[in-house]
């Protein structure tokens, strides 16, 4: 039996090329692609940042110099479609990975090597994008691209291009990694786990791929007819052959309404796994936080013509969808509610992670104000097209879906990396950040009440806007210090935080059952799970006295495995306490502990393949080449096409035919 | 310890169904999506078309340049639809064949899945030169995917489902060539199956095009 130390590093149990380069370039393993996500995105966080600052400094006063109209113009643009896009739904993505087979008891997902590919085409699509830069061709029609501005007569040069290509390059690795979850959580459960037994972050994830399925091909279909009027000369978008100038704008926000709700979904489940460790109860009102969710998707699809109060549709049209708009401000509401609850009469930890969570239910509940008085289309008509309606969507987007987000990273930091991040540096980023993002978009609901409208490069002195847009680029500089110590938090923890243990919190799911970070097979014995807080279960009993349980005698201590009691559920890889907690006898342990590896087990792991990554990247090649055709080189695009999507071919045949996994018996 | 490392090597499924199951009707899901915002476009430019051809009527100077006829044929463009309605049955019955292989009554024509994966691709590819002879002869009438909304939307919908039909009838010969290899086995009737889901949503959504393009004026 080989004896490995638990390392707090993603190499794990003793065989051969498991670290370096190639064995990241290859990897199937859910956990490392989870690990390549959270860092390519915080890496274009900081991107996304960086132009965020320079729009701050340029309209930090009246009549600023920083930058110009175009280049400013390709900052909003480049922006928006960078948090959207690179940030935070890969964010999510690196969640999705990491934890749902973790949560579900689950060996890896259905379909590892497309895992894969799902993030290799998101990686090459975001240096796409953003090579445009070098060429001083950024994307500039904002990060909705509306036509006719963005057709070719109004925008000659490459930057819409860029634009379409990549994201259409990016939806492919969305809708890939759509398919692959929605497999995995249907068919991949664990015997016992039920789906009203899931936790809440699986669910909202679960959801959340179900809107992509749904809404990602209807902005594939926009982008066709604005790729094909670009580049074929077809009339989707011209006006003079009779085209409709809303058939963009009903397309594009038929995509981005269920997008929003894309965007904050995943942190909504992050912040139900973390209220409830840090109350020390029970989710309050579990089956209505996964109606919510799920009647929040539905309903999503019906308001996307809130973003467009301003175009004239009629007051037909205009009194519909306010009232979808604000029926959904109900299910929405109570998930406020139920997360208060939660938190009331429970045994409160004030942990940055619970801080991040908690600062997410107040201040989304601050960007769901000001959204339901946009439902409102006399109301709107003033709001929309300016600040008021950048106060609300960044309230809701930063101080809501990146609240979320730092504060799951703050919970599974350990679980990935096997080292706790500090609470102290973590109280001064959380502070910091709490401060900026507040003094960032609070002055923009007067700046934008007073008249301040969107997109613009620059203002005169004398509007009243001038203290308001100061206040507002003081406090992205203070959101920028926020950043660089969350950076430093997350270097030195790396190396040097407090080792972590199976279950330093003290949480009822099953991720926390396994040491950090888990090996690569993740469960040495796939677990039958009892209730919906199996740990708690074994180790907190008196917390789950009010959940639905396995009714086979009392088995709330008691774990079954093929009808066989195999005794309590434990940690006992770590040495751990079976109350859970920060284990205080971690750094002893961590030095005796003997981690099987998965030959040891009989479990077969899937062989790593570069397959995955050379498909994303001559899809990448091959939709770029299209690029050409402005360049007046119709026929070497064609060829250029032509080879990539052979070389693509050729690839995807050699991974359809080669087997996943060696055949063991 | 044997039988305890084997239980846990490759738990069952949570359904009892193949992974590659659902994947594919999350991926139909996907697609009736992007057919729905197509066909949605087509009819939303219905009659808006400022210039001819049009598709149901004729149209002459000053709206057209010359006369022109009313471009779509429907007693041909029924004949394509009749052979790709006929191309899904071709593929139920093979999938049969995969499916009972060895079982009575399965041993001749019925259990020829070589034969009827053939005639499925064949089929398929009759469709497709039905397309083809179809879009030449509208552009030599006048009609390209530029003159107007209608050939913009037409062509761009039914490209579309032409290069979905394509692609399975590439898939469906991949299927011959294993059988005609290693010979497809009821083991191996699940990826038969797979194709066959994929098949017959392409023709589901040929008959939606077919009644909202063409016989719908």
């Amino acid at each position: 039996m080989a004896t490995a130390a638990v390392s707090p590093a993603y190499a794990h149990t003793g065989e051969s090329s498991k670290s370096g380069i190639w064995s990241w370039l290859t990897t199937v393993d859910h956990k490392r692609i989870g690990a390549l996500y959270l860092y390519t995105s915080l890496t274009w966080f900081l991107v996304g940042g960086l132009e965020a600052v320079i729009m701050r400094a340029q309209l930090q006063g009246p009549n600023g110099r920083v930058v110009s109209a175009e280049v400013f113009n390709q900052l909003f643009t480049m922006h928006g479609t960078t948090m959207i896009f690179l940030v935070v739904m890969p964010l999510s993505a690196a969640f999705f990975n990491f934890l749902i087979p973790l949560q579900i008891g689950a060996r890896d997902v259905a379909f590892p090597r497309l895992n894969a590919f799902s993030y290799w085409v998101y990686l090459f699509g975001s240096l796409f994008m953003n090579s445009s830069w070098l060429i001083g061709s950024a994307p500039n029609g904002g990060w909705f691209g509306y036509v006719p501005l963005t057709t070719l007569p109004s925008s000659p040069g490459l930057n819409i291009d860029f634009w379409m290509l990549g994201l259409q390059i990016l939806g492919v690795s969305s809708l890939a990694a759509a398919f692959n979850f929605i497999t995995t959580i249907i068919n991949m459960r664990a015997p016992g786990m039920n789906l009203m037994r899931m936790p809440m972050f699986t669910w909202m994830a679960f959801v959340v791929q179900f809107l992509l399925v749904l809404a990602f091909p209807v902005i594939t279909i926009a982008l066709v007819f604005l790729q094909f009027d670009r580049f074929f000369g077809t009339n989707f978008y011209t006006m003079t052959a009779g085209a409709d100038p809303l058939l963009w704008q009903h397309l594009f926000w038929i995509f981005g309404h269920p997008e929003v709700y894309i965007l904050i979904l995943p942190a909504f489940g992050l912040v139900s796994e973390i209220l409830p460790t840090f109350s020390r109860k029970p989710i309050f009102g579990y089956p209505v936080m996964v109606y919510s969710g799920i009647l929040i998707a539905f309903l999503g699809f019906g308001v996307w013509a809130h973003h467009m109060f301003a175009v004239g549709m009629g007051p037909i049209a205009d009194s519909v969808f306010s009232v979808t708009t604000m029926l959904i401000a109900i299910p929405t509401g109570v998930k406020i509610f139920n997360w208060i609850f939660t938190m009331w009469g429970g045994n409160l930890r004030f942990t940055t992670a619970m801080k991040f969570a908690i600062t997410l239910v107040a201040l989304f509940t601050i960007g769901g104000i000001s959204g339901v008085m946009h439902a409102s289309p006399p109301a709107d008509l003033q709001q929309t097209d300016t600040y008021f309606i950048v106060a609300h969507f960044h309230y809701v987007l930063v101080a809501g879906s990146l609240m979320g987000l730092w504060g799951g990273i703050y919970y599974y930091f350990p679980k990935i990396t096997g080292r706790l991040l500090s609470e102290k540096i973590g109280n001064w980023h959380f502070w910091i950040t709490f401060i900026g993002v507040n003094l960032t978009f609070m002055p923009m609901h007067w700046s934008g009440l007073y008249g301040m409208p969107r997109r613009i490069y620059q203002y005169d002195h004398g509007q009243g806007w001038d203290t308001y847009n100061l206040m507002s680029s003081i406090g992205a500089y203070i959101q920028a210090l926020a950043g660089i110590i969350f950076a430093y938090n997350i270097f030195r923890s790396r190396k040097s935080g407090e080792i972590a243990g199976n279950d330093p919190w003290g949480a009822p799911s099953l991720e926390w059952s396994i040491p950090s970070p888990p090996p690569e097979y993740n469960f040495a014995v796939i677990p039958t799970v009892t209730s919906r807080y199996p740990l708690w279960d074994v180790k907190s009993p008196e917390l789950t006295a009010e959940v639905p349980h396995s009714k086979h005698g009392d088995e709330r201590n008691d774990i079954s495995v093929g009808g066989k009691h195999v005794g309590a559920f434990h940690d006992h890889m770590s040495a751990g306490t079976p109350e859970g907690g920060i284990n205080p006898n971690a750094k002893q342990a961590s030095t005796k502990v003997s981690i099987k590896t998965a030959e040891e087990l009989g479990i077969p792991m899937p062989y790593p393949t570069i397959k995955p990554l050379f498909a994303a990247l001559f899809m990448t090649l091959m939709f770029g080449s299209l690029l050409l055709i402005h360049k007046d080189q119709l026929h070497v695009a064609v060829a250029l096409v032509i080879s990539f999507g052979a070389a693509m071919t050729f690839t995807l045949y050699g991974w359809l035919t080669s087997p996943l996994e060696p055949h063991l018996h | 310890m044997a039988t305890a490392v084997a239980s846990h090597a490759h738990p069952p499924t949570s359904t009892g169904l193949d992974h590659r199951k659902i994947a594919i009707w999350a991926f139909i899901g996907s697609e009736c999506m992007l057919f729905a915002s197509l066909i949605s476009t087509y009819l939303i430019y219905k009659g808006k078309s400022v210039v001819g051809p049009f598709p149901h009527e004729a149209c002459d100077p000053p709206v057209c340049a010359t006369h022109l006829n009313a471009i779509l044929n429907i007693p041909v463009t029924s004949m394509s639809t009749f052979v790709l309605l006929m191309s899904s049955l071709a593929m139920v019955l093979a999938l049969a064949a995969v499916e009972n292989r060895g079982k009575p009554g399965y041993e001749g024509v019925l259990g020829n899945s070589k034969l009827w994966l053939a005639v499925t691709a064949l089929l398929g590819t009759t469709f497709l030169g039905f397309q083809a002879f179809e879009f030449t002869s509208f552009v030599h009438e006048g009609l390209t995917i530029r003159t107007n909304l209608f050939g913009s939307s037409f062509f761009t919908l039914t490209g579309f489902h032409g290069a979905h039909v394509t692609a399975g009838v590439l898939w469906l010969l991949t299927l011959l060539a294993i059988d005609i290899k290693r010979g497809l086995e009821p083991k191996d009737a699940l990826l038969v199956d797979i194709s066959a889901l994929y098949w017959h949503f392409v023709d589901v959504v040929w008959i939606a095009i077919f009644t909202l393009v063409y016989l719908i004026k």
